[in-house]
């Protein structure tokens, strides 16, 4: 039984971090209708970033992470004004292909300028287990801090979507781009400030992998956001709740299967519910059912 | 298309196989290098042709590709070192196997919409990945190795040559036609009374089959094979052949599988710039042209009226 | 627009028919072709030792090249792709008109290659490609000819580490925990494996990872509950700190044991000393090491990259080295002779231990026991090499 909690805690701190990568991406999709697969490339740059304001300019942690969420910020809108906005009226085809192409561009790019080795990130956090039932179970502080601060971004997310001005304007643009800019919304604002957000939450993502996982590399986002796209599918793309409870549901599966069969299975089993899921339930667990669009 | 036409292809074919043998197997002129190129080029034409099947023509965008041609590499390398199965029934077995799959994976999946779809093939292609990795009877992660080295310039060229012409019908038949239709508007395909679920699968599992020969070819050439060779990052190189080709041009897929294998070739020196050039190419080519560049034009046996003018009336109006 | 199409498809063929006849005139350098994995996956460890391979070119012609004659290292990259590494290898041999090859670094890359160097008859020598079959056809049981390592293959490291364990250690029960996508890990997986069964001990968990894994906690926590007195993992360094690190975080402070992979000062970067404490790897090289050959590498390397060399860039710069010592011992550029003189190899006083080749061309060396000390690598014992 203690075993069996031990995992569900090693799989909610490993769902935290798809879960935080996922808000992302479902913010994107949300709004735009587009699988951003240079997501995790942008939270490989969050993660650079923070680390070169850590480790070489001496910043501390915070400043460290504004300032990759602002650097992590005009990339993601850069991408969206160069390859994804010329393609906003072309099929989903091209625009899915293109996202593709930003991920590999980023990555090779990533290789030749930031160097192919890991890079270890300066632990400025401490990291302190917490034990509990006589050492049986542990937490640590940084996945205390994970889990907190993914909690945090959903309901500030909810908030930003639900509540404010901006966040109405986005919904608007969700649901009818056309007749959102007919109704005065600058749509092409709209949707920076989505790249905004979501690059954003991919940047303290980012930071947070390299603090959790002590390294950085150019390809450390593209598996990440795989996995983390998977959770946002499983919980309903689209979703912000739902990226959340993919993301730990993710997290959990992958702990099960590593604890109680074989890590080598994890990833074909990650992907078998990932397919089930869609099949079963395409618009995942926490999505409403709608009719296509003709 | 008309016999004239047909007979100048056939001996333009047969002089391409015969002056590429003459010059690797007789005299030696191509060097070690070119030779290898030569098969990557072949390799790449029938992955690209086949994917294209699937993306350019019915318009699903699978991103799984690499999976069909570790299928097809492994039941051939299987069937030749441990059964003894002489060549060409390796090829096909591997092809099969991969065509079943093919079957078995598109029913599903095949009705999800695009972005759904790319990424539920992409998942199958790290399923198989992930299976083949767990599999102790062909090495797991280390692979197969020893694989005897049957593929040359001649097995190559007659492949490429069955998979471009079987292809090229296929799109020309009713059947295809059933596709292209599906691509324009799946849901006006649907009401004309057009199995889409059908037609979607067979266009994907006969994508699968020739995926499966490539792998097949891939696995009697380089000697060893392994899970990580048809990672992700093979998928995507396909799908960049056949967006440069041309979403929909068989004779754009030839080129570009041609083409990209030239050019890697030729910027060898490069090194990791290599795929840095080839991510712009394919974000450029979507904004610039996203039809690719040949758009869904073809060159086909007509050419050789421009070419070669005839002497009597025109019997292919 | 056709009628371009054509020129073009007709003009591609011709390159490829005719444009490969090129000429070849003797050079008036000694070329060395390189073919490592620059980009893609495993991109750290070819980068790593080309890394120790510039070194080692750069300080031979500094002292006057070989007989007179500067060494050029012509270095591609074959994209951590076993089918690219042979094209790459087709082309140094076929267009580049190099006497010798270096790389690749994995043992699949160079399976590949392997059959054509052969054919070609050019010697070509890896750092880090730990499959026997490498040097020794598996069919005929015969050495490769041309084909040379500077690294230990499996048997030696995962033994000397198994007698380690049961003996000095006196463990009885040990988990493994491997890279199941890497050769080299799985080799000495089951060679540890094997070994500490032979003598009496008990293996109570084994379980394979994937290289692009982060998290170990679940598996770790399965470890802590079978009763491990030792966990093995035979893995390279990045891995190895993080499982160390999660693992001291979960309470389990069992000894770790593990194998060369581990070399690299970021072992510490990554993990902190603080964890690594009661750890040991296996190694041919310490950079702590006093002995005077590789203080001056260490003192060298440093002086150029501004930083402390792992194992593959001391792998790097003495496969490198020892090439252009045999080059030198042969007096000529032919690359029979070479192979000859690279087989004639005796105490070899390299980097990474005094060295000779066995039939099988693999290296003799000695083994050392390194056990990881508030951050500093203390050598704990070394080993003579057993059969």
């Amino acid at each position: 039984m203690e075993t069996f909690i031990a995992q569900i805690l090693n799989g909610l701190s490993l769902g935290s971090i798809y879960a935080l990568i996922a808000l992302g991406y479902t913010m994107v999709y949300g709004i735009i209708q587009l699988i951003n697969f240079a997501h995790g490339e942008i939270l490989m740059i969050g993660a650079y970033v923070g680390y070169y304001c850590v480790a070489v300019f001496g910043m501390n942690i915070y400043s460290a992470m504004v300032l990759s969420m602002l650097a992590s910020s005009v990339v993601g809108v850069l991408i969206e004004r160069i390859a994804y906005k010329p393609l906003r009226n072309s099929g989903r085809l091209s625009v899915l292909i293109t996202a593709i192409g930003m991920s590999l561009l980023l990555q090779n790019g990533g290789l030749i300028v930031l160097g192919t080795d890991y890079v270890p990130f300066p632990q400025v956090i401490e990291r302190v287990p917490y034990h509990f039932f006589g050492g049986h179970l542990m937490v640590t502080s940084h996945q205390v801090l994970i889990f907190t601060v993914s909690i945090l971004m959903m309901i500030l997310l909810q908030y930003i979507v639900g509540y404010t001005k901006i966040g109405s304007a986005m919904r608007a643009v969700s649901h009818d781009r056309e007749a959102a800019s007919l109704m005065g919304i600058n749509v092409d604002n709209v949707i920076s400030f989505t790249f905004i957000i979501g690059s954003s939450l991919a940047a303290v993502a980012g930071v947070l992998l390299g603090l959790y996982y002590q390294t950085i590399h150019p390809l450390m986002g593209f598996m990440p956001g795989l996995k983390a796209f998977v959770a946002a599918v499983l919980g309903g793309i689209g979703v912000i709740p739902g990226a959340m409870l993919g993301g730990f549901l993710l997290g959990i599966v992958e702990a099960m299967v590593s604890g109680y069969w074989s890590t080598t299975y994890k990833d074909p089993v990650v992907f078998i519910v990932l397919i089930i899921i869609l099949i079963v339930k395409p618009t995942g667990l926490l999505g409403k059912n709608t009719s296509e669009k003709v | 298309m008309s016999k004239r036409n047909l007979s100048i292809i056939c001996i333009v074919l047969f002089l391409v196989w015969g002056l590429v043998f003459l010059a690797t197997d007789v005299f030696g002129f191509i060097n070690s290098f070119q030779q290898v190129n030569i098969i990557w080029a072949g390799i790449n034409v029938i992955l690209a042709v086949s994917l294209n099947l699937v993306v350019g023509f019915t318009g699903q965008l699978a991103l799984g590709h690499a999976g069909f041609m570790a299928i097809g590499a492994y039941v051939s390398a299987v069937t030749t070192m441990q059964f003894g199965f002489p060549y060409p029934l390796a090829i096909l077995a591997g092809a099969l196997v991969s065509f079943l799959m093919g079957i078995l994976i598109g029913l599903p999946t095949l009705r999800l919409r695009g972005d759904y779809l790319a990424i539920a093939t992409l998942g199958f292609g790290e399923i198989i990945r992930g299976v083949l990795v767990n599999i102790e009877y062909v090495g797991g992660a280390a692979g197969i190795n020893g694989i005897p080295k049957i593929t040359n310039w001649t097995w190559t060229f007659v492949m490429t040559v069955f998979t471009v012409v079987i292809i090229n019908n296929f799109i020309k038949s009713m059947h295809g036609k059933a596709c292209i239709t599906i691509r324009d508007d799946e849901v006006a395909a649907e009401l004309m009374g057009i199995n889409t679920t059908y037609y979607k699968t067979l266009a994907f599992s006969l994508g699968a089959f020739f995926a499966g020969i490539a792998g097949g070819l891939y696995s009697h050439y380089f000697f060893m094979i392994q899970p990580a060779t048809f990672a992700l990052q093979k998928s995507f190189d396909a799908l960049v052949m056949v967006v440069l080709g041309g979403l929909g041009s068989v004779t754009g897929a030839v080129f570009a599988g041609l083409g990209v294998t030239f050019l890697n070739a030729a910027l060898i020196e490069l090194g990791a710039f290599r795929m840095v050039i080839y991510s712009i190419l394919l974000v450029a080519v979507m904004i610039f042209r996203p039809q690719g560049l040949m758009g869904n034009k073809e060159l086909s046996g007509k050419i050789f009226d421009r070419i070669l003018p005839k002497k009597g009336g025109n019997d292919d109006a | 627009m056709k009628r371009l199409l054509v020129i073009l498809l007709v003009a591609m063929l011709s390159v490829s028919i005719v444009g490969c006849a090129g000429t070849e005139e003797a050079s008036d350098t000694i070329r060395i072709g390189v073919n490592y994995e620059l980009s893609g996956p495993v991109a750290t460890y070819g980068s790593n030792t080309v890394d120790g391979i510039k070194l080692a070119v750069k300080e031979v012609n500094e002292a006057g090249g070989i007989n007179g004659k500067m060494v050029e290292a012509i270095i591609l990259d074959n994209k951590s792709d076993p089918a690219e590494a042979l094209s790459v290898a087709t082309k140094l041999m076929a267009e580049e008109n190099i006497i010798a090859l270096l790389g690749p670094a994995t043992s699949g890359a160079c399976l590949n290659v392997v059959p054509a160097a052969m054919d070609a008859g050019i010697p070509m020598m890896t750092g880090s490609a730990t499959n026997p079959d490498v040097t020794v056809d598996p069919v005929t049981g015969e050495t490769r000819e041309y084909i040379f390592r500077t690294c230990f293959t499996d048997p030696p490291q995962a033994i000397v580490g198994a007698a380690f364990a049961m003996g000095d250690l006196g463990v009885k029960k040990v988990a493994i925990y491997y890279d199941n996508t890497n050769d080299y890990s799985k080799g000495l997986y089951e060679v540890f494996k094997s070994e500490v069964e032979a003598a009496g001990g008990e293996v109570v968990a084994e379980e394979g990872f994937s290289a692009d894994d982060q998290e170990f906690r679940p598996t770790l926590t399965k470890f802590k509950n079978a009763g491990a007195e030792l966990i093995y993992v035979p893995a390279y360094y990045e891995k190895v700190a993080k499982i160390i690190s999660q693992a001291r975080e979960l309470g389990i402070d069992v000894p770790f044991l593990g194998a060369d992979g581990w070399d690299s000062p970021d072992l510490v970067a990554i993990a902190g000393a603080e964890p690594l404490n009661n750890t040991y790897f296996t190694n041919h090289f310490s950079s702590s090491d006093t002995a005077p050959v590789v203080a001056e590498f260490v003192a060298e390397f440093q002086a150029e990259y501004g930083e402390v060399p792992g194992s593959f860039q001391a792998l790097g710069y003495d496969t490198a080295k020892l090439l252009m010592t045999a080059i030198e011992n042969a007096g000529s550029e032919d690359p029979q002779a070479i192979t000859d003189a690279l087989a004639a190899i005796a105490d070899y006083p390299a980097v990474t231990g005094t060295l000779s080749f066995d039939e099988a061309h693999n290296p003799i060396k000695e083994i050392a026991i390194i056990e990881m000390v508030d951050g500093e690598q203390v050598l704990s014992t070394k080993i003579a090499p057993s059969k």
